[in-house]
């Protein structure tokens, strides 16, 4: 199984089982790590699940689509690597993603 | 224009929802709010014709959309259901012509809230956490201890607009102009089904803008002298490329104002007192919150679905869309009950219950979902929190002596008068 590494914005880290086919904010929650709010449950409508996903990795996942682009451009503190989790998919050829998590959800 | 302004005129008695039938149901009558009759209606839409088309009414034909997942959906689809151009059920009477962003579809509301949100942005709610209490400190000492008095007036009126004055670096002595820009903006007889006269309203709108146009010119006067600018809305907008110019779009300018005092105004305002009259209909709630008050954060995010305090928003299809099994043709107009999403039993267990400790409370419509959703969302809660420590610091108990007024309205879901005698703690 996948591990995947959250890091808080204070440092500290989160290293979890995801399974194949979850989302990364289902991991997180699954896994009670803390800063994701997920306010709307996964419908990419809240922006509540913002990550920033490490350079390297950013690549590898599938881009963003239109909707989450769009929550995305909501963001007051957007950056290079940010994405919505509950839109990214986990599978085993991520072992190892490393993402951190903003400092405030919006 | 008199069959307008009908269902405000009292003169129809309301029946019972079930002695209604579904096909003639009204729920933009907005004295289904103002009696607190409106749960039973909505109830019979969600179980018997989640989208259900009115053909006719005071506000022309309507969809109303009232189940959650089903306002999840049309809220999340701007492509589908426009926002122009307006987000309430009736049309704007020639008086209120103003452009703000929560009416605008994308691009041109990204270019605008963009230049506005940072000021309510989280980042900086953190500097203004001492600013609130302190303020809301100075609110609940100077209350009257042994007699009932207006917990609307003297409380969720006058934190949020201490707060607004603040955003805005609005003159704080005059800050109840502010409250009353806000009620008459929101109160057409034809948009929302209130009680202002359309002389009341030009008037006040004048009185809004000219005081804004001057704060403008005000502030850009001072900056000119080298006074160091605070972190205020006026002193955003004057410093963003796509703003800056926004005194000469005086439409656009007032618009965007009477949205942020609106948005600021009316919703945490009903939610400060709705908290209170929720926790003495559920005194076992009240009980579990004194026991632990550490369920503060999570009780906002319950006094807030089950306050709801804007009740709906409205869209129009952009092509036609089949929902739940019946076509929205395009053009038609869709009215998501936001407030009849948060009691909707297929997504949260016991809705009528307020529950303090209740699980995944933040899954909840009131803010809204999509491009569009709620951009106060995190300052509302704070100033919520904050107020919830302080009183429970103070207060045994804040007690409900009479039964509350409610707003005449289907937009606004809100008190105007909520009797309370507080009882201090021993």
């Amino acid at each position: 199984m996948a591990k995947v590494t959250f890091i808080e914005h204070s440092g500290e880290q989160h290293c979890v089982p995801a399974g194949d086919g979850q989302t990364l904010m289902q991991v997180a929650i699954d896994n009670g790590v803390p800063g994701i709010d997920a306010d709307c449950g996964g419908g990419c409508a809240c922006g509540t699940c913002h990550v920033v996903v490490a350079e390297g990795w950013r690549e590898k996942l599938d881009p963003a689509n239109d909707s989450e682009e769009a929550m995305l451009s909501m963001s007051p503190d957007p950056q290079a690597g940010s994405r919505l989790s509950c839109q990214v998919q986990m599978n085993d050829g991520l072992d190892g993603l490393v993402v951190e998590l903003p400092e405030f959800q919006m | 224009m008199n069959v307008m302004l009908k269902p405000s005129s009292a003169s129809e008695v309301l029946l019972p929802a079930a002695d209604i039938p579904l096909e003639s149901l009204d729920v933009s009558d907005p004295r289904l709010l103002e009696t607190n009759t409106w749960p039973e209606y909505f109830k019979r839409l969600r179980d018997e014709d989640p989208v259900h088309y009115l053909p006719d009414s005071p506000f022309g034909a309507f969809w109303s959309i009232t189940r959650f997942e089903d306002i999840q959906f049309v809220d999340s689809n701007f492509k589908l259901f426009s926002s122009e151009p307006v987000i309430v059920i009736g049309d704007r009477p020639d008086d209120m012509f103003l452009e703000m962003f929560i009416a605008m579809d994308p691009p041109k509301h990204d270019e605008q809230r963009r230049a506005v949100q940072s000021v309510v942005a989280p980042k900086n709610l953190a500097e203004m956490e001492d600013l609130i209490r302190q303020r809301v400190i100075s609110i609940l000492d100077g209350l009257p201890v042994g007699e009932s008095f207006n917990w609307v007036d003297k409380v969720s009126i006058e934190l949020t607009t201490q707060m607004l004055a603040t955003l805005f670096d609005f003159p704080v002595e005059q800050r109840h102009k502010l409250t009353y820009w806000s009620d008459m903006a929101t109160s057409s007889p034809e948009m929302t089904g209130g009680t202002s006269t359309k002389e009341e309203r030009e008037e006040a709108m004048d009185q809004c803008a000219k005081a804004f146009i001057q704060l403008w010119h005000d502030k850009a006067a001072r900056r000119e002298a080298g006074e160091e600018q605070g972190f205020d809305l006026i002193n955003l907008l004057q410093n963003n490329e796509d703003t800056k110019d926004m005194i000469e779009r005086p439409l656009e300018f007032l618009g965007n104002i009477i949205l942020l005092i609106v948005g600021g105004n009316d919703t945490t305002r009903n939610s400060i007192s709705g908290g209170v009259h929720a926790l003495n209909q559920f005194p076992e709630q009240y009980d579990k919150l004194r026991a632990d008050t550490s369920l503060i954060p999570n009780m906002i995010s319950e006094i807030i679905r089950w306050q709801t305090p804007l009740a709906h928003m409205r869209r129009v299809a952009n092509e036609d869309v089949e929902l739940n099994g019946k076509t929205i043709k395009k053009g038609d107009k869709v009215v998501m009950w936001y407030l009849s999403g948060n009691r909707d039993e297929r997504v949260i267990e016991n809705p009528d219950q307020f529950q303090v400790d209740r699980k995944n409370a933040r899954h909840h419509l009131s803010f809204g979902f999509g491009v569009h959703r709620c951009m106060g969302n995190r300052l509302a809660e704070m100033q919520l929190r904050i107020l919830w420590e302080e009183i429970m610091q103070r207060f045994d108990r804040i007690e409900v002596v009479d039964e509350p007024q409610y707003i005449r309205s289907n937009f606004v879901k809100g008190y105007s008068e909520l009797q309370v005698v507080v009882h201090p703690k021993k």
